[in-house]
């Protein structure tokens, strides 16, 4: 299908700067999750590209094409680009049929269409006929969904599609929107505040924060390596410990920590070690352990051990349930890996 | 929509202070005022007290028949006011002064409280009732408390329509042969064309209905006490009336007798009396007709002007869009005689061709009516979530598709809500009918009114119950609209 870029996007609301330059290119077939914090300006971006907000400056294209460059903008009912919003916004005066069917031009408007469609969004022919209302909160999204890429659009953008789904729903919904998508092969862009949803749907995740893209990263890539400290706070749990730098080592309160990379100071230097929860190893050891047990979640498959060091240091480890330990033991505590080292 | 608020500023000022002055300071214009001010008080505290009341014993208590005391409590809105009067001016003169005007205008208006209470008492959480019953409240601290508190600012909406409701009122107290402001001003207007006697009046009366306005606006305060919930599906524990059922059943059942007994058995017996000696069908069916083309055009006239208006207030909000929108409400303090004052001043002074024509009444209609129809479009505009255009948008209609598509299909129930409101406020209009109706026009009203003023009560008789009937859909609708708490 198509590419997107947008460079140095500004967009202000009076005197509140919403974007302050944002760069951003999504590849052909790809699906890019824009990540960030309510308020960061990411559904004001999802506005821009769909051409509903133009841009103060700055630049959209589609396929090479430019569609808004802060002068001129191609108004929305020319860029075949799709939306879904928050809650599918079904037209509630017309049926599934009416729907999907909404943006073909009259004579394309046939059944063999609506199947297809249908088919596509894994949703049983009978709904045609069926209002909005009569569908539940999953089969509404897909046919947003469906309505959105009937006129193959070059681009599908999607705003916070899931979050009035309960959470049961939302990880299978979400995983079915994706399928979709991959199975039209539609290059589309998911906004959404939730870490979860950007890291297990999107082929690469770009967190925004403060009107800028902080980092353009694959899941994967993020999780385990984010730019900074803030980042890898917002995009999962994270114990920060201080260490300080010796050789290919970084020595902390629970040892020495085996550098992956090249550290980003001088030897001697201290640093702040980025550690996820299931880098930790917690052992019980009832009489020279380091650290006591402070609170115990446990969620099923894993659990969440609060601990507390002798120094004071919090830390937060997840462990297996054959390892759960009990609430004021003294365990030792081993990194296992680190998630980044920031000066 | 302005025309006729500036033009009644305009004269005022141009006549100078001392004119004015002189003007004002008679005693005829001193008694209108204090019969007005009078009138005012007596008819808002009788219909709220009965409004309130009756909402209560429907939502509140375990009266028997509670769903036909509804429609009964409603109906009296399907009879005009000056039908109502008629009917009982016609079977006895005793009703004619200031206790029969109080009466029979507070009968006639008392379901314009009665349904906005009804309905903020449904929306009312009745958890609120539960809790201040928890902490200690008995059942009258908890309806004075809780109840009459969270129902407050619907009363008090209800009591500024009557209020500005009574003080546009002509043909009724004309009737009841109890002179106000707005009669003064016919009398004036009619004895001595465009006076400035009249304008003046004019210019009081407007002020009267911006001060009932603002003091509405200031005893409602923060108007979150209303709130609208989700609609709480779960029923309130109602007050066993036990003895005093009794009581309360004969006192609904005399006021139903008062509101509707009287002035349907009335109509009944001078249809009786009057078909005996004429029943005119040609000039039934004429003015039928005229009304119902006076209507539909006044109501397709008034719809398109209320579209763009909503739009602007709904979707762009804004300084210059509240203004404009706050300008249509200024119409609420323009009673009848007053727009038609104005629209056929100004014609005869800069449009001459338009004086006594069917455009400038039409406009007149649209000036009065605008506020209705503008309520029940901005109501389902604002249920229209804004997205579902982008969607069509971004699904490439060009914006006249978009508001042919999506927008009108989805405010078409409101849209039509409004124009049948003006419509039917059209075909029961009197005021500005009698005044700006183009020669030879006769409409149910305006045949009505001339047949029963000079005491033909029976020939009146058909015209009324036409009006009536034409009038018996538009309640239906105001107390589906009470809904949203908002009634005009």
């Amino acid at each position: 299908m198509s590419r997107v870029s947008v460079k140095s996007l500004r967009k202000a609301f009076g005197p509140a700067e919403v974007l302050v330059g944002i760069d951003l290119e999504v590849d052909d077939a790809e699906i890019l999750a824009v990540l960030g914090p309510s308020g960061c300006g990411k559904t004001t971006l999802l506005r821009i590209i769909a051409g509903f907000l133009d841009p103060d400056a700055g630049l959209v294209a589609l396929d090479g094409a430019t569609v808004a460059d802060g002068h001129s903008s191609v108004p929305a009912w020319r860029r075949r680009v799709g939306y879904v919003p928050q809650e599918g916004a079904l037209f509630p005066h017309l049926d599934v049929r009416g729907n999907i069917l909404f943006g073909l031009p009259r004579r394309e408007r046939t059944y063999e269409r609506l199947a297809e469609m249908l088919r596509l969004a894994e949703l049983p022919q009978r709904v045609a006929s069926a209002y909005p209302r009569e569908l539940s909160g999953g089969q509404q999204q897909r046919v947003a969904l469906a309505r959105a890429l009937a006129p193959e659009p070059r681009v599908v953008l999607l705003d916070e599609p899931f979050s009035s789904l309960d959470a049961a729903l939302r990880l299978s919904a979400g995983r079915e929107v994706s399928s979709v998508l991959r199975s039209a092969g539609t290059t589309a862009v998911l906004v959404t505040h939730d870490q979860g949803e950007a890291l297990s749907l999107a082929d690469r995740v770009a967190v925004m924060d403060d009107g800028l893209i902080r980092q353009v990263d694959t899941p994967l890539q993020l999780y385990g390596a984010p730019v900074d400290q803030r980042i890898g706070r917002f995009v999962g749990d994270a114990n920060l410990l201080t260490a300080k730098l010796e050789g290919d080592v970084a020595r902390c309160a629970l040892g020495p920590v085996a550098l992956r990379a090249q550290p980003p100071s001088a030897d001697g230097a201290l640093v702040t070690l980025l550690v996820r929860p299931e880098q930790l190893r917690v052992t019980a050891a009832p009489e020279c352990g380091q650290a006591r047990v402070e609170e115990v979640v446990f969620y099923g498959p894993h659990a969440l051990v609060r601990l507390a060091l002798d120094d004071g240091t919090g830390l937060q480890a997840r462990v297996k349930p054959a390892d759960v330990p009990a609430v004021g033991d003294r365990v030792t505590v081993e990194v296992t890996g680190i998630s980044g080292v920031f000066a | 929509m302005l025309v006729p608020l500036g033009y009644v500023v305009w004269y005022t000022w141009s006549l100078g202070p001392v004119a004015t002055w002189e003007l004002l300071a008679r005693p005829r214009v001193g008694e209108l005022v204090r019969n007005t001010a009078a009138l005012l008080v007596g008819v808002v505290a009788l219909s709220t007290g009965l409004g309130v009341t009756c909402a209560w014993l429907v939502e509140r208590t375990d009266l028997p028949l509670r769903r036909v005391w509804h429609v009964l409590f409603v109906a009296p809105l399907a009879i005009p006011a000056f039908v109502n009067s008629y009917a009982w001016v016609s079977i006895t003169h005793a009703v004619q002064g200031y206790a029969g005007a109080v009466l029979i205008v507070s009968l006639s208006y008392s379901p314009l409280v009665y349904l906005p209470a009804v309905a903020a008492m449904r929306t009312l959480d009745p958890a609120l009732e539960e809790v201040a019953h928890s902490l200690g409240d008995d059942r009258w601290t908890v309806f004075r408390r809780v109840v009459l508190r969270g129902i407050r600012p619907a009363v008090l909406g209800g009591a500024l329509l009557v209020g500005l409701h009574l003080l546009a009122e002509f043909g009724a107290l004309q009737m009841l042969r109890f002179p106000t402001l707005t009669t003064g001003i016919y009398d004036q207007y009619r004895s001595a064309f465009n006076s400035p006697a009249a304008n003046v009046l004019a210019s009081v009366l407007v002020l009267s209905c911006l001060l009932l306005l603002l003091g509405e606006l200031w005893v409602r305060g923060d108007a979150a006490l209303w709130r609208v919930g989700a609609g709480s599906a779960r029923s309130v524990d109602r007050v066993k009336l036990g003895a005093m059922r009794a009581v309360a059943l004969a006192g609904v059942a005399g006021l139903v007798t008062l509101s509707l007994g009287v002035p349907v058995s009335s109509l009944v017996h001078w249809l009786r009396v009057g078909s005996s000696t004429a029943f005119p069908v040609d000039e039934l069916i004429a003015a039928t007709a005229t009304t119902a083309g006076l209507g539909i055009g006044a109501a397709a006239l008034t719809a398109a002007m209320a579209l763009p208006v909503v739009w602007l207030a709904v979707r762009h909000r804004g300084g210059l869009s509240n203004v404009i929108e706050r300008a249509t409400f200024t119409a609420h303090a323009l009673p009848g005689i007053v727009v038609a004052l104005a629209l056929i001043s100004v014609s005869v002074r800069s449009v001459r061709p338009l004086y006594q024509t069917l455009p400038l009444l039409l406009v007149a209609y649209a000036i009065l009516f605008l506020p209705r129809a503008v309520v029940s479009v901005r109501s389902s505009l604002e249920h229209a979530q804004p997205v579902l255009e982008d969607v069509a948008r971004s699904l490439g209609s060009r914006p006249a598709a978009v508001l042919a598509r999506v927008t009108i299909p989805l405010i078409r129930n409101g849209l039509g809500a409004g124009a049948a409101l003006v419509f039917l406020a059209v075909s029961t209009e009197l005021t500005a009918t009698l005044l700006m109706a183009p020669i030879g026009t006769a409409t149910l009203a305006t045949e009505f009114w001339s047949n029963s003023s000079s005491l033909a009560y029976g020939a009146a008789a058909p015209y009324a119950l036409l009006m009536v009937l034409v009038s018996l859909p538009a309640t239906w609708l105001l107390s589906r609209q009470t809904r949203g708490g908002v009634l005009t």
